[in-house]
């Protein structure tokens, strides 16, 4: 046993004990542990494995920089993989495994590549495996893949959910250390709506673990005073547990909040994370600074640890790593910390200093060595000493830790997220942040002042200022009392020279100091060449401990100054943030939201099968019973269609309605075929063109008064047709007289098809809607018997004699209903979807599945429906370009096959009869197929190179992809009813 | 931007309320002109490092086109007008 | 040096010290034959090729930041060749030949892993327009497969089968495709290029085009003049402010296009699999992350940065698709700026300007091209002649309306 829980002492509820798991053996800690403090206390320092030579690792940090204590928290399908147990707050019945190992954590079989590093260093893998090329992914790439990564995830479906939230605030302080209390504080009680976040599960920072006194208290009881007093302020809004992962434009800040995170069963009311983003109009990061470990070999061993996160662990936690701590430093950070370990009754083994001289104060009867250096560490899976090499003679020292201390970056992370470089400061020996904007400073050790009284007068001077630019009046309050304070000094140093074993400069993907050396050997000297070819920064760490050493040794190496080096780029997310926090419940049948037609409900009672359509949920046909596929009841559904009459709910068209003077006008510029003259109480087929000249949309223009229209668009694009509408009204053509409004919603309509269509209506409707009095393409106002007021069509898409029905929306699943009562009479039925595409594929009508963004009207044959007399028109002037007017161009053919019995399936291409498949002999392809109830066989629609000449063809419709080739003649597209005799009747 | 658009007849609102046009500097040629100035309006773009002039529609609230100007390299937004009155303003 | 497991370990036994800089850190000579601008993984490919396939050896590559620090070190790494039209699938696909033998052609593992990509469909429509695209692929002799729902469950168990807005119907399949690493491939050509004697030449802005009569004879550096016979533009999502320098007007906008990786994790997702209910895509990494992203932001921009807003809709996308992702941490968000063209198709031309050549367009489509952009486009350069499958990939093709539009979205870039 050396690591054990000190009997007195730290933040940790001693009289609440919590029972966890780790690795299958149960252990015990208490209510404001985390993780890792209950694992040293537990003695359990070995938490994991490296990623590429199986080291044993050991917890390095007490903070969310760890690189090594990766575990998986959770069970089953709640198994958080790669969670650092520096940061996982304890809890009780938490359950965790180690990672990147097996058999066990112990033993790992892995670790034989350890054994082989000198061969597989940095980059080893670009320079081999190249032979032979199938062996790449049977064999290399496997093995590669099985090492490589660390923990495992599950990919069930996540039990827990997920929300976000806006928060507006003046001032957002990220970080609730000595600076961030002081400066919430300060602008809290000038009257600023004030937001404090801090990743951590108390607030209170560094102050946590501080021997400090302020106002005569100890530090922690004074964080609880100020936290108290922000808690009872009505303009303030702390968030613990919340890391602020990003800045975005506008100074929008994204956070998240671990709302449940820390308990075993999430309580299903309330979410398990949730993201906020944060509007402020100014924001304060206090973020602290990050202490750097040294570059030594053996420095990866387990035991050897961060010098302040011993002193966190032994004051906050009360825990102690070991018994016998040495510590290797280059500043005041590491004798502090030998002085609170020594305090708690730890004995210091030796404090060696890599600088001749300090001022700094060692513990009584310690042993600090000079102008030394550690070279190498001894232990096997646990220090057990270190050897010191100083002025070329060297001892080993025996200890159970070591810390490390290599002095302090100023964590400027969130500053640098949007293109700003850190800029190195040779007084403080670091990158600190640029000024970035007036909306975001930085306070405090993040601002490279790292003295306790700095820190809590530097939070209250830039809340301060920010309180005042935003127009409230700071109160000049007395800053709280500390005690005097250590010069918080340090000589910068990179690598420790001599190293014996691999010096790791990052522990997590197992880049030590000769990998650095090698990639500037081989010409990636530049930071970021090395990060990409080294790997150095890019674990689950981010390089929160490993980057500077890294720019250190390298402009070590290159002569240069780390300024010259330069930093690799910050770039969200601070730290990891989860899919589903990012997501929220915007997932599943929540990824978009639904649409439902008003006449839902009626084909629901009619048992429709459903189908997404976009947002819409369409029938796509209505079932009777011993039916036993979709295709029979479409069969069905088309014949009695023919035969009879059907109702089809057409609801989700887009329908905009038009007003004004000048709507004719807009109408005519908006669509290629003329509008102008369009009758009252008449409705016209309508072609809508891009700008390009390529078909856009279609639909029917009805004119319902001289400046009153209304305009249908197909159910896909009604959206950008309504959108393109007011492009076309507000910045194209602002002076025209003409408002429309969507009003899709607003009204149910529903086809009423067949030849006994007329025969159902007259029923319903008040009017004479004889062909005398109604004719084809009639639109206008009627009253159905009742007196609702309604609007009827008289247009087809199924080549039936054919009506829409337009009704108050609320009114739609009465007349639905109505409807088919009047029509059983007629042998009426309801049909969806996919018989009106039959339907309409008989007749050759094209829809998006023809007008794919690519197609001009010729290829339609809808050529002359583009008027040659207009003036102006959406598209008309592109629209005479060569590629769109070439005699090959595909146009649309109909294709029937030879053989009656086959079938013929959209996507297939088109080819001769005798050529070879090959991309220039592709005749074109086929749109859209179905078999026709009408014909008793397949019939197609399809685009065919100078189709319109082929009709009469033979021509092979080739589905490789589906291993069917079948001859098919080409012909008109229009397969029933040419005449339109049904149409008319 | 990218954030939050000032829309002049709704206030700030956040990015996802609206859709993006694109380039609002460009003039739609009259009829008669020539097939080099349809194809520069229809296909060529200054695409400028720094200011630019772009249509966003605020299709989740008045749905007015706007005219963003706005910095593409350091996202900032320096204007944000109604396309209408943008459009008369600019001879159109 | 030829790198083989033979030259690693003769290394290792001398302590890895012999090593040799993968490219010369070459200075500006006054004058070459072919300047390219933009040391990307296209502008180094066409020195490349340039160099080794037709003979112009006195060539540069100016790159005004370091080595591939465009988007071939900042894209998701994806390599297929499963286009539609005619104008794309015979270029894609030659590349698609080019990568498959890259690796010996360069003596680089660029760890080309052809683990197949798989694009989802939802709807009826959706399939039918995929079969249209798999028999587009076959046409062109390359193999497609249709995976119906039953299959594509025990291919990749773990989609949002039963819960999903849009249904998982299938999947269109290109076993050969995959993914590469990106860097390595900007690094292979480099060292390709270099050691065919082109001058590599780093940190060397070109800040204007220098014409005599016309004619571009060199052009501005930040290293000084250097001139040229051929300038050849590869500049991707600055091509428009670098051709501005010749008065060039290019139907080209920028625009952002963010990119993600997750924490490490064991092999989970063995595929390249893109979501048909939106735009989100994502395969595994050898390293373990999770390599994934969607659409772009839809402004024009030049900040290598995205929007919260964007990343948020891509992780929605991404539950959807894959329920089980939720509780994956994700570790980094990045950006790259895209130059997209006006039908979402590259262009390999001449340009009006003689000595100049453009290759650019390659919205988020470009790293899968980079074999072919820089085959053909050094066969442009020494030939003066377009090669065959980049024959439908030129400059005027709007003006005389041959668009090579796959997404059928017309000429709005934030469409396609």
């Amino acid at each position: 046993m050396t690591a054990y829980r000190l009997t007195t002492g730290g933040l940790v509820d001693r009289s609440r004990a919590l029972s966890f798991n780790f690795d299958g053996r149960p252990l015990r800690g208490f209510v404001g542990d985390t993780l890792a403090s209950a694992l040293i206390a537990n003695d359990q320092l070995l938490v994991g494995r490296s990623f590429k030579y199986h080291r044993p690792r050991g917890i390095v940090s007490a903070g969310p920089s760890e690189p090594n204590a990766l575990v998986t928290i959770g069970p089953g399908a709640r198994s958080d993989p790669n969670t650092k147990a520096t940061v996982a707050e304890l809890y009780a019945g938490l359950t965790a495994r180690s990672q990147n190992r097996w058999p066990s954590l112990g033993f790992d079989i892995g670790a034989v590549s350890d054994l082989l590093s000198l061969f597989i260093g940095a980059g080893f893998y670009y320079k081999t495996f190249m032979w032979p090329a199938q062996l790449w992914e049977k064999l290399y790439e496997p093995l590669i893949r099985r090492a490589a990564g660390f923990g495992r995830v599950v990919l069930e479906r996540d039990p827990d959910t997920y929300e976000k939230s806006w928060a507006h605030c003046d001032l957002l302080v990220v970080g609730g250390g000595p600076t961030g209390l002081m400066a919430a504080l300060t602008a809290a009680r000038a009257g600023l709506r004030v937001i404090l976040a801090d990743e951590d599960f108390r607030l209170g920072g560094s102050l946590l673990s501080e021997t400090q006194a302020i106002d005569g208290a100890p530090a922690h009881v004074f964080a609880d005073r100020v936290v108290a007093e922000l808690q009872a302020l009505p303009n303030v809004t702390l968030l613990p547990r919340t890391t602020v992962f990003g800045w975005y434009d506008d100074n929008v800040f994204g956070a998240v909040e671990r709302v449940q995170k820390h308990v075993a069963e999430p309580l299903a009311k309330l979410a398990t994370e949730r993201v906020w983003r944060v509007v402020a109009r100014r924001a304060l990061l206090a973020t602290g600074a990050e202490e750097r470990p040294l570059v030594f070999g053996g420095n990866d061993r387990p035991g050897v640890m961060m010098a302040g996160a011993l002193r966190t662990y032994a004051n906050r936690y009360g825990v102690a790593a070991g018994r016998s701590v040495a510590i290797f430093t280059n500043g005041s950070a590491g004798y502090q910390a030998a002085r609170d370990l020594h305090a708690k009754g730890i004995a210091i083994a030796a404090i060696v200093d890599s600088r001749a001289a300090a001022e700094d104060a060692a513990p009584e009867g310690t042993r600090v060595i000079r102008s030394a250096s550690v070279v190498d560490t001894k232990g096997r899976r646990r220090v057990s000493g270190m050897v010191v090499e100083r002025s070329g003679f060297e001892e080993l020292v025996a200890c159970d830790v070591v810390g490390m201390s290599g002095g302090w970056s100023p964590v400027i992370h969130l500053a640098c997220q949007r293109g700003a470089k850190p800029v190195w400061s040779d007084q403080l020996s670091a990158f600190v942040a640029p000024d970035v904007s007036g909306r975001l400073r930085l306070a405090g050790s993040a601002n490279g002042i790292y003295t306790l009284s700095g820190c809590l007068g530097d939070g209250v001077a830039k809340a301060s200022v920010i309180a005042s630019e935003l127009g409230f009046k700071p109160a000049q309050d007395a800053l709280p009392e500390t005690g005097e304070e250590a010069d918080p000094s340090f000589t910068a140093l990179w690598y420790a020279p001599g190293a014996k074993s691999k010096a790791f400069v990052d522990f997590q993907n197992d880049v030590h100091a000769k990998d650095l050396g090698l990639a500037l050997r081989e010409g990636f000297g530049h930071v970021e060449h090395a990060k990409r070819y080294t790997t150095s920064g890019m674990a689950t760490d981010q390089g929160k401990l490993s980057n500077i050493n890294a720019v250190g040794i390298l402009a070590g190496m290159r002569g240069v100054k780390p300024a010259d080096v330069g930093t690799t780029t910050f770039r969200p997310f601070y730290t990891p943030v989860s899919f589903g926090a990012l997501a929220g419940p915007a997932r599943d049948k929540h990824a978009a939201p639904i649409r439902k037609s008003p006449l839902h409900e009626w084909a629901r009672k009619n048992g429709a099968t459903f189908v997404e359509a976009g947002l819409w949920y369409r029938s796509a046909w209505f079932p009777r019973a011993g039916e036993k596929t979709g295709r029979e009841s479409v069969d069905r559904e088309v014949l009695n269609v023919r035969a009879n009459a059907g109702i089809c709910d057409v609801s989700t068209l887009g329908k905009i309605e038009l007003f004004g003077p000048d709507a004719a006008e807009f109408l005519n510029r908006l669509y290629c075929n003329t509008l102008l003259k369009l009758p009252v109480g008449k409705a016209r087929y309508g072609l809508m063109l891009r700008e390009d000249g390529f078909v856009h949309d279609d639909g029917t223009v009805s004119r319902l008064a001289e400046e009153h229209f209304l305009v249908t668009t197909t159910t896909a694009m009604a959206g950008g047709v309504m959108s393109h509408m007011e492009y076309c009204s507000q910045v194209l053509w602002p002076d025209l007289k003409v408002r429309f409004c969507s009003v899709s919603d607003q009204w149910a309509q529903i086809a009423i098809a067949g030849p006994k269509a007329r025969g159902v209506m007259q029923q319903l409707v008040e009017d004479d809607i004889s062909d005398e009095a109604f004719p084809l393409l009639a639109a206008g106002a009627v009253t159905l018997k009742g007196g609702l007021k309604a609007r009827l069509f008289r247009i087809s898409f199924s080549g039936e004699l054919a009506f829409e029905l337009a009704v108050p929306a609320g009114f739609g699943m009465a007349v639905a209903d109505q409807l088919m009562d009047v029509g059983r009479a007629f042998d009426i039925c309801a049909y969806g979807v996919e018989a009106l595409n039959v339907l309409r594929l008989e007749k050759g009508l094209a829809t998006h599945a023809e007008f794919d963004g690519r197609v001009t009207p010729d290829d339609c044959g809808l050529g002359r429906m583009v008027s040659p007399h207009k003036a102006d028109f959406i598209g008309k002037h592109l629209s005479s370009r060569y590629g769109l007017t070439a005699a090959d161009r595909m146009q649309l053919v109909g294709l029937k096959p030879v053989d009656r019995e086959k079938d013929i399936r959209a996507g297939a291409h088109l080819l001769r009869e005798g050529m070879k498949p090959s991309t220039l002999n592709d005749q074109g392809w086929v749109s859209s197929a179905c078999f026709s109830p009408s014909l008793g066989h397949h019939i197609a629609l399809g685009f065919l190179k100078s189709g319109r000449e082929r009709y009469g063809e033979r021509i092979v419709v080739w589905d490789k992809l589906r291993d069917q080739e079948v001859v098919a003649e080409v012909c008109d597209p229009v397969f029933v009813d040419p005449e339109k005799a049904r149409m008319k009747a | 931007m990218a954030s939050l658009i000032t829309c002049p007849h709704c206030g700030v609102r956040p990015k996802e309320e609206f859709a993006i046009r694109g380039d609002a500097s460009l003039l739609r040629p009259a009829p008669t002109a020539s097939d080099e100035a349809w194809h520069d309006y229809v296909y060529v773009r200054a695409n400028p490092r720094g200011r630019t002039l772009e249509h966003w529609q605020h299709v989740g609230g008045c749905r007015r086109f706007l005219v963003v100007e706005r910095d593409t390299f350091t996202h900032e937004v320096h204007s944000v007008t109604d396309g209408a009155a943008f459009a008369r303003e600019n001879g159109r | 040096m030829r790198y083989s497991a033979f030259s690693i370990v003769k290394n290792a036994l001398s302590g890895n010290l012999k090593w040799k800089p993968q490219w010369r850190q070459a200075e500006p000579k006054s004058h070459y034959d072919v300047l390219i601008v933009g040391g990307g993984g296209h502008g180094l490919a066409t020195a490349y090729y340039l160099a080794k396939e037709f003979g112009v050896k006195n060539v540069a590559v100016l790159e005004k930041g370091y080595l591939g620090s465009g988007n071939v070190g900042r894209n998701t790494t994806i390599v297929r060749s499963n286009y539609m039209l005619p104008g794309n699938e015979p270029f894609y696909e030659f590349s698609m030949k080019l990568w498959e033998g890259l690796e010996r052609e360069l003596n680089y593992n660029v760890m080309l892993s052809q683990r197949g990509v798989i694009m989802l469909y939802h709807s009826d429509g959706q399939r039918d327009a995929y079969i249209r695209r798999g028999n587009a692929m076959w046409m062109e002799g390359v193999a497609a497969e249709l995976i119906e729902r039953d299959q594509l469950k025990k291919m990749i168990p773990f989609l949002n089968y039963d819960h999903a807005r849009y249904p998982i119907l299938g999947g269109l399949l290109q076993r050969r495709a995959g993914t590469a690493r990106h860097d390595a491939v900007a690094w292979g050509y480099a060292r390709g290029a270099d050691r065919h004697g082109v001058d590599i030449i780093e940190h060397c802005e070109v800040t204007a085009i220098r014409r005599e009569n016309g004619i571009v004879t060199g052009v501005e550096t930040t290293k000084g003049f250097i001139g040229c016979g051929k300038l050849a533009l590869a500049a991707a999502g600055n091509t428009s402010r670098v051709g501005e320098m010749a008065d060039l007007k290019l139907p080209i906008e920028s625009h952002v296009l963010q990119a993600f990786v997750t924490e490490g994790l064991k092999p989970c997702i063995d595929h390249v699999i893109v979501y048909g209910g939106g735009h989100f895509y994502i395969s595994q990494s050898d390293k373990g992350g999770l390599v994934f992203g969607a659409e772009i932001d839809g402004y024009t921009s030049y900040a290598q940065r995205g929007n919260l807003a964007t990343a948020e809709h891509v992780m929605e996308e991404g539950v959807t698709m894959i329920p089980g992702l939720s509780r994956v941490r994700v570790l980094r968000s990045w950006a790259g700026v895209m130059d997209m063209s006006m039908d979402g198709s590259p262009i390999i031309d001449r340009t009006p300007i003689d000595n100049l050549y453009l290759n650019c367009g390659w919205c988020y489509g470009g790293f899968k091209a980079t074999p072919a952009s820089g085959y053909c486009f050094a066969h442009l350069i020494a030939k003066n002649d377009t090669h065959p499958v980049a024959r439908f990939l030129r400059l005027d093709r709007f003006a005389r309306g041959y668009a090579v539009d796959e997404a059928g979205a017309g000429p709005q870039p934030n469409l396609h």
